[in-house]
């Protein structure tokens, strides 16, 4: 007699503790494919899995066998044409074809190992050590955010909650208590009965036995588990401090960022917007597109508009302090900017950036970034930017960025975590 | 039963005629199946069936067919390789996952027709199981009724190691393990079988005795007389095959946890060692009785010409060897082969003919039943390819041996189908099942406990085949048990052709 078992509704996934210790092991593999996915992809197309080619001979599990060479006899089916003391040449490497060789060795072997990443473990890996730096800002603010706390007990809740071990401790102290009275009674009139029974009282004698069983009676009555005993485990949901955060996406669109440069810029700012959605889910998100003049708009806009126009790059960090002050107080939120341009600007412009970052975004952010992206010469707003760099090490940071592939690692090194200082 | 069974064709209905299964229908062909198994006298552990879904499938692939395993990377690649090559349609599942156990337990995948349900039953339950029970291989090296108890002791002791010591730690440790798995089996010694709770008792005592003594073959402090006697004594006295008991008992630096989780690892190996030595023979006879049983109920009309028309499908399928010159071809197919065998050996017996009553004198024309029964029993797949391998079966399958000497330009045709080649084919054929012959002659030759402790391998070749070029990987394994040098001689004719130390 067989037992017949259904095992569907088991947990599945019984591997994935595997799965994440081979994923630890080849992690520099994986960093490798990703970053080289993340420079291959379109803009557009940064949340999908990933293949992950690994090298056949690292995941190699290396044994005792034997190698090639030597004197060795292989009986293989299918014989045609062969006669014993036929001489065949031999044939050249893997295949199953001419004769023999080690055809069942070679069918795959050499193959690299290759291993897909689902869309969650390829952003974990693109986002792995990131942070928004500075991020001390909290508050208590309204509905969003709760931790549930233990209240003690209620009277009502919801069965799931029934307290076994409260509910049966108040049962019994109620059943004490209601009972209490006629115990005693009961244990005098024991002793009242001995000494009637001992004096030959019958009448005295039957009374008190009436007595004793009408009392027995009520205490039987009083029952076990009452409705009013039963204790619920109490949950509240306590407010936590949140840290709110906006980042200030600026974008330049002059006229002198040409397509490909626009193209880096926007993957920039895509890498941004995807670290940001994913790691914090209460920021905001502001982006501002510039040329002459700026302007806020959406993310449909902000990637894909094609406005161009002059390059006036103080336009938009006015906009961001008109912003932050009418929606952002510094007092409560976390403030960040990141700004990318090809570092062409009006001439007289560029000192007047200096001026407002230096006084009007500068002392109310957390960090502010700005990455130049070209392949000439540092331009005016790079130098004139340094000395901030300089002076505000933790505040504000520059990079420049030449080809598609530096803006990972230029991403990377901007939002490094960084490890607190002993 | 057997050849006199009367076969009435009015009898009987068909169980099912659809090919949806429903658990009571598994039951009925269960106990249909099983009926038939017992009058063929087939005797088989109690079966515990278990459908399970097709990505408990892949999990089940991964853990190389133990129910449960403990955590180690190399079962995520396993488990990442098939779910690749699944999920690409490269692969088809197999039908079915069966492990030596008692109760036997037999994973039957939700997506099967009930025809391939039905399939999978004759062909786990009663055949492999039947296999399982009997076979002296597994009867002398494997426990089936406490296996699954060891592998939840070592689960859970593996983990608690991770807790307490790392999971990095126990991972370097497994990972050295599993590069000497193979050679960590007895080949020639019978272990006792012993109790879960005996084994989770000696596992302490073990750990304690250890911890308390220290182990007198690394004593430094000399004994004054004795040292003179001792120093000539050669250590280990008999070379010794099982690398990792030799780790296990000897090796000088390891932890009390570190020699447990050695030990763990050598008793996998060792519970899986007849498996790896009755591949033609197990898949064959499992084959042999699918085929059998399922003809017997379709005999009695139990069940429809569609369900035969789907099985015989599946099984030509299980059955297809490719010749060598195909591209599909990937050596010889273990199914085809022991099924060809089996199938032969049954016919020797019912119609010999004059070359047969040559070739098997004993058997030929004996009750069929019996012949099989005892093939299955007391051989491996060596001894049986040489006992029973028939000429018709080396005709049929068009078997041809060929010679490849790395000294020759060319490849030779040592022997084909035909009345000079038959026994020649035979014994290339068995010598290719022959583990010792297929895996590596390795050896500890000695340790030198009065010196500088460094340990020597001895490699014998074997018609001039060398090692790998993973040997210097295993042999960093080796010396990260060992803890001190590690030597690799390589010997052929009786000289020492080459060496290699680790560390280098």
């Amino acid at each position: 007699m067989a037992y017949i078992i259904d095992r569907r509704l088991n947990s599945r996934n019984k591997n994935a503790v595997n799965r994440q210790r081979f994923m630890r092991r080849y992690k520099s593999h994986i960093q490798k494919a990703v970053q080289e996915a993340i420079k291959q992809r379109s803009i557009t197309d940064m949340e999908r899995g990933e293949d992950v080619t690994i090298p056949a001979s690292d995941v190699d599990e290396p044994t005792f066998s034997h190698g090639t060479g030597g004197r060795r006899s292989i009986v293989h089916p299918g014989n045609r044409e062969y006669i014993t003391g036929d001489r065949v040449p031999r044939p050249s490497g893997g295949g199953g074809g001419g004769g023999g060789g080690d055809a069942s060795d070679s069918g795959e072997g050499d193959d690299d190992f290759i291993f897909q990443l689902t869309q969650d473990e390829f952003l974990d890996v693109m986002f792995e050590n990131l942070e928004l730096p500075n991020l001390i800002k909290r508050h208590l603010k309204g509905a969003d955010s709760f931790k549930r706390v233990h209240a003690g007990f209620a009277h009502d809740g919801v069965p799931a909650k029934l307290n076994v071990v409260r509910s049966l401790r108040v049962a019994k102290a109620r059943r004490i208590a209601l009972t209490g009275g006629a115990r005693h009674r009961i244990s005098a009139l024991e002793d009242d009965l001995v000494l009637a029974e001992g004096a030959g009282d019958e009448v005295t004698a039957r009374r008190i036995k009436n007595e004793l069983s009408e009392l027995r009676r009520r205490i039987k009555r009083v029952p076990f588990l009452d409705s009013y005993d039963l204790r619920y485990n109490l949950h509240l949901k306590q407010p936590v401090p949140t840290s709110k955060a906006v980042m200030f996406c600026l974008m330049d669109v002059s006229g002198s960022m040409d397509q490909h440069i626009k193209e880096m810029a926007k993957r920039f700012f895509l890498l941004l917007y995807l670290f940001l959605k994913r790691n914090y889910e209460r920021t905001e998100i502001v982006f501002i597109r510039h040329h002459t003049v700026a302007k806020e708009v959406d993310e449909q806009e902000f990637f894909y508009s094609r406005e161009t126009g002059g390059t006036v790059v103080s336009s938009a960090l006015k906009l961001m302090t008109d912003i932050i002050a009418t929606r952002y107080s510094p007092n409560e939120w976390n403030i960040y900017g990141a700004q990318a341009s090809d570092g062409d600007n009006w001439n007289d412009d560029s000192p007047l950036c200096v001026d407002v970052l230096k006084k009007g975004i500068l002392p109310h952010v957390q960090y502010f970034s700005y990455v130049e992206i070209t392949r000439r010469e540092p331009q005016a707003l790079w130098e004139e930017y340094q000395n901030l760099a300089d002076s505000l090490p933790d505040r504000f940071a520059q990079r420049r960025i030449a080809e598609v592939a530096d803006i990972y690692p230029v991403f990377r090194d901007l939002f490094q975590k960084k490890v607190a200082a002993a | 039963m057997s050849a006199t069974r009367t076969i009435d064709r009015t009898l009987g209905t068909p169980i099912s005629t659809g090919s949806e299964w429903t658990f009571e229908l598994i039951r009925t062909y269960d106990q249909e199946i099983g009926r038939l198994a017992a009058e063929f006298r087939l005797d088989t552990y109690p079966n515990q069936i278990e459908v399970i879904r097709s990505d408990q499938m892949l999990d089940a692939y991964a853990s190389i067919g133990m129910p449960l395993g403990y955590n180690h990377w190399s079962f995520g690649k396993h488990f990442v390789e098939s779910q690749r090559s699944y999920q690409r349609g490269h692969m088809g599942l197999a039908y079915e996952i069966v492990i030596n156990s008692n109760p036997c337990i037999a994973y039957l995948m939700e997506e099967n027709t009930m025809t391939m349900q039905a399939l999978v039953i004759a062909h786990a339950c009663y055949g492999h199981n039947s296999f399982f029970k009997n076979n002296y291989l597994y009867r002398t090296w494997t426990d089936a009724s406490s296996i699954i108890d060891y592998l939840v002791f070592a689960k859970q002791y593996i983990s608690q190691c991770e807790e307490r010591h790392g999971a990095d730690a126990v991972e370097q440790v497994l990972d050295s393990c599993h590069a000497l798995m193979n050679h960590g089996v007895d080949r020639y010694k019978r272990p006792d079988p012993v109790s879960p709770e005996e084994e989770r008792r000696r596992q302490r005592e073990r750990a304690e005795y250890i911890q308390r003594n220290l182990n007198d073959l690394w004593r430094t402090v000399p004994r004054a007389r004795e040292v003179d006697e001792r120093e000539h004594e050669q250590f280990p006295k008999d070379p010794q095959e099982n690398l990792l008991y030799f780790i296990e008992k000897n090796a000088p630096l390891l932890e009390p946890w570190q020699r447990e989780i050695v030990r763990i690892v050598r008793k996998i190996a060792q519970y899986f060692y007849p498996q790896r030595q009755t591949q033609v023979m197990n898949e064959g006879w499992a084959t042999f009785w699918h085929y059998t049983l399922l003809n017997a109920l379709y005999d009695e009309r139990k069940v429809t010409d569609g369900f035969m028309m789907e099985f015989l499908s599946s099984h030509t399928g299980v059955l297809f060897q490719p010749n060598f010159d195909s591209p599909y071809y990937r050596g010889i197919n273990p199914y085809a082969l022991g099924y060809a065998m089996y199938t032969d050996l049954r016919r020797i017996c019912e119609k010999p003919t004059a070359e047969d009553r040559e070739w098997f004198r004993d058997f030929a024309g004996a009750p069929w039943l019996e012949v099989l029964d005892h093939a299955m029993r007391n051989f491996k797949d060596e001894s049986f390819i040489l006992q029973f391998l028939s000429p018709k079966v080396m005709r049929d399958l068009r078997l041809f041996g060929v010679v490849d000497d790395d000294e020759e330009a060319e490849l030779q045709i040592a022997a084909i189908h035909d009345a000079q080649g038959y026994r020649r084919v035979r014994e290339l054929l068995a010598s290719q099942y022959n583990l010792s012959d297929r895996e590596p002659n390795i050896q500890i030759v000695a340790a030198d406990i009065r010196g500088d402790r460094s340990l020597t391998l001895r490699h014998t070749q074997h018609q001039r085949r060398t090692l790998n070029g993973g040997t210097d990987e295993v042999l960093k394994h080796l010396h990260r048990l060992w803890g001190f040098p590690v030597h690799l001689e390589s010997v052929a004719n009786d000289v020492v052709v080459s060496t290699t130390t680790c560390p280098a």
